[in-house]
């Protein structure tokens, strides 16, 4: 018997040793006088809540669930897990429609994307924001995504999906909700960036939202569901052998990790053939499977931000690896911090100030890095930098679409 | 993924042999299960020191005061004198088993808990030195007092070091006279700065003395390490764990981490730094000590009931647990060296402190880059 089948706890926070490390490295706590920080509201209020519910604290909703405080744990305690996993158990607080409305990616997506000029506009308006503001309590500071007037699948179905078939290898691409409706220029450029590579793609079969942003607003049966579908629909996929990959390291780090952890979807089945894609890419190449040729009059001065999640996976090392084999890259690493955007949260209104008030070290280093351009692997990364430092964000992907010379590396890929 | 030397750990001998081996061309990866002990320092180093830290932490931007091959003497938390090498510049050193000093302010912030006034005033009142103990409060401090656990030397830090001028305005209206200002480490948590700008704002010594962990001086420390370490071109992975290695004919051949699962790291050399049982360098069973990486050689009593001594005071046996090396430092594995694989710092059996697992950490740099 384990000590967690004794305790009832699903997570190991008896191994905590409250040396605090933790709550050093929390973004929140320097900004957020409400939150407890990650010790007491994972380890030491676990042991509590254990013995009764009533010591759930609401202000666990603070946490960003930005993994920082498991990166850095000595003890290899799940931090935030626990403290995700109370907050799924006992909060009795019921997400509002704007907490719904923000988490509810995929939904939304759908909806607008026929009427998409429009609800750009109508979104970007002054009066808008301030009735959202008002209404809403989404904070009048943020400029929201906009949405694609053509959904990525829909651009896949008409432009690209017949090519595909002349390619042998061939892997799944997740696109997540980002490229779906908002942004499907990156999966475009993830498609070409295959095809060079002598690789064709496919979609998963209805593949939906990962659940992330409804995870951290209290919808965590809405989350679940969404990961059995994604589930079933990978697992059909890899179990002909085929990978799975994926552009956004948040969509991958929820499927690979919260799914089993936080929502007890089993993926053992698949987790090891979900891989992001520049993982994908550096190791085909590294290991001379495949060749990238590059346009010599490609130059750039790149500054590179770990996000958070891709910290927790620990993959960070193949996007900058894969980013330093352009010949013309100049690659500035910057340190590692939280941006403060944490997906949905930086969107609501009583985090604004706090989120802005998280990414001040990163945007200064930014500042500083006097880069071209910031690159990094998360779409609300992006936005939140975008936002606050007026630096434009590429995903390595594109990066590497932008640099190749697509007909060489094909040919050379023949 | 290919380095020319895989450090396994990224405390104090993991980062002192990577610095050391990218600055001097050689490609490492440092693989750090979560933050180390540096993040538990008193800011200072006992035991023989190598003189090579100095000029190599100076080029980190950590200035070591005090000689490597000489006592110096600094005043602890527990009110007693310590003999140190070396130590972090917060730290005042004295030449003699004496604080040099005839009148001195204890000063706490209000409501700070992990600092030992009474403890210091006593060691002070032995060594027959008069002292008084007062609390400052700032305005900014009040936000933490109210999350009790936020009220801990990291939390202060992020609020002080950017407010120094009232610090300093805080202690100057508690001086008389005083020629000596006793502070906890609660200054200088990204940068030295802070701790530079309040000695010169205040008209006396200051010693900051430690804290309850987090220790601020060594985190500090520990960030500027890194940082110089990555800026160097070396791959820090924060957070991950060496979960296996795969050894034939006396040589790892590679190594699986817990992140990167299939992917694995190859090297011409490796370093084991990975610590005692709190960073699980070393682990145990009811049975027996191991080295849980490479099953290698551990140096331990083999009865269990021989690892304690009954006085609590006392070293510990299991304490100098250890992996077992030859005069190269190569650890021993079924009684046979593995060639490519060094062992530094307190993963080695024997007597542990600072200056043994710099020693360690620049013998294994000079024999791995020549």
């Amino acid at each position: 018997m384990t000590l967690q089948e004794i305790t009832g706890s699903a997570h190991n926070f008896e191994e905590c040793m409250k040396c605090t490390v933790c709550t050093a490295y929390c973004p929140v706590v320097p900004v957020n006088p409400r939150y407890p920080g990650p010790k007491q509201a994972g380890p030491d209020g676990e042991r509590l809540r254990l013995k009764d519910p009533e010591f759930f604290d609401e202000a666990l909703k603070y946490c960003l669930n930005c993994k920082r405080c498991e990166v850095v744990c000595p003890s290899g305690v799940n931090v935030a897990d626990i403290i995700q996993e109370a907050r799924i158990r006992y909060s009795k607080s019921k997400p509002k429609l704007r907490d719904r409305i923000l988490a509810s990616t995929d939904f939304m997506g759908s909806m607008v994307r026929p009427i998409a000029p429009m609800v750009n506009g109508v979104l970007s308006l002054g009066l808008t924001k301030s009735i959202m503001d008002g209404v809403l309590a989404v904070d009048k500071h943020r400029t929201f995504p906009k949405y694609s007037f053509e959904s990525f699948e829909g651009w896949f179905k008409r432009n690209a999906e017949a090519s595909q078939k002349q390619y042998k290898e061939k892997v799944a691409y997740f696109h997540g909700c980002y490229v779906g409706y908002n942004f499907p220029q990156l999966g475009k450029d993830f498609v070409k960036v295959m095809n060079a590579l002598g690789i064709g793609v496919e979609l998963l079969d209805k593949e939906k939202c990962c659940g992330v942003a409804m995870i951290s607003n209290g919808m965590s049966e809405a989350a679940r569901k969404n990961a059995l579908n994604n589930s079933a629909a990978i697992a059909k996929v890899a179990a002909s052998g085929m990978r799975v990959l994926a552009t956004s390291s948040t969509c991958t780090f929820t499927m690979r990790d919260e799914y089993p952890e936080l929502l007890k979807v089993d993926n053992s089945a698949w987790r090891n053939s979900l891989l992001l894609a520049t993982r994908f890419i550096y190791e085909a190449v590294s290991s001379g499977r495949k060749k990238l040729v590059f346009r010599d009059s490609y130059k750039a001065r790149i500054a590179y931000h770990t996000p958070c999640h891709l910290e927790k996976l620990g993959w960070g090392i193949f996007s900058t690896g894969l980013i330093k084999m352009i010949p013309g890259v100049e690659l500035i690493h910057l340190d590692s911090n939280c941006c403060g955007i944490a997906g949905t949260y930086g969107f609501k209104k009583e985090n604004y100030e706090a989120s802005q008030a998280i990414g001040k070290a990163l945007f200064d280093d930014i500042a500083s890095a006097a880069a071209d351009f910031v690159a990094c692997d998360c779409e609300t990364c992006k936005w939140q930098i975008e936002m606050s430092t007026g630096n434009k964000v590429l995903h390595p992907v594109s990066i590497l679409a932008e640099a190749l010379d697509l007909d060489l590396t094909a040919e050379a890929n023949k | 993924m290919k380095f020319q030397v895989i450090i396994i750990g990224g405390g104090l001998a993991g980062l002192t042999a990577g610095l050391s081996l990218q600055k001097k061309g050689v490609s490492c990866a440092i693989i750090s299960s979560g933050e180390n002990a540096l993040h538990f320092s008193s800011g200072s180093f006992s035991g023989d020191c190598p003189e090579e830290v100095v000029p190599l932490f100076a080029e980190a931007g950590v200035v070591l005061k005090g000689n490597p091959a000489k006592d110096s003497w600094r005043f602890t938390p527990s009110g007693s004198m310590q003999k140190v090498r070396l130590a972090f510049e917060d730290v005042t050193l004295y030449e003699e088993d004496k604080i040099k000093a005839s009148k001195v302010l204890i000063a706490n912030p209000e409501g700070f808990i992990d600092f030992p006034t009474a403890f210091i005033a006593d060691g002070l009142s032995q060594q027959g030195v008069s002292c008084k103990v007062k609390s400052f409060s700032l305005p900014c401090l009040k936000t933490l007092r109210e999350s009790p656990s936020e009220m801990r030397s990291v939390g202060i830090a992020k609020k002080l070091d950017c407010r120094i001028n009232e610090v300093a305005g805080a202690i100057h209206k508690l001086l008389d006279g005083e020629d000596l200002v006793v502070l906890p480490q609660v200054f200088g948590l990204t940068s030295p700065e802070p701790v530079r700008a309040l000695r010169d704002a205040v008209p006396a010594e200051i010693s900051f003395i430690g804290t309850m962990p987090p220790s601020v001086p060594g985190i500090r420390v520990q960030m500027q390490l890194k940082k110089a370490f990555e800026k160097a071109g070396g791959t820090f992975l924060m957070g991950d764990t060496a979960v296996s290695a795969e050894i034939s004919d006396g040589t790892v051949r590679f190594i699986r981490t817990r992140n990167l699962d299939s992917h694995i790291l190859t090297a011409d050399n490796y370093i084991l730094a990975s610590g005692t049982f709190f960073s699980k360098g070393l682990s145990s069973t009811m049975q027996k000590i191991y080295e849980p990486l490479f099953g290698l050689d551990v140096d331990c009593p083999t009865e269990r009931t021989q690892w304690y001594s009954e006085d609590v005071f006392a070293p510990q046996p299991y304490m100098a647990a250890g992996v077992v090396t030859d005069a190269d430092l190569h650890p021993l594995k079924d009684g046979q060296p593995v060639t490519n694989l060094f062992a530094a710092g307190s993963i080695l059996a024997g007597e542990k402190n600072a200056g043994m697992a710099l020693t360690s950490t620049f013998k294994v740099v000079k024999k791995i880059a020549l």
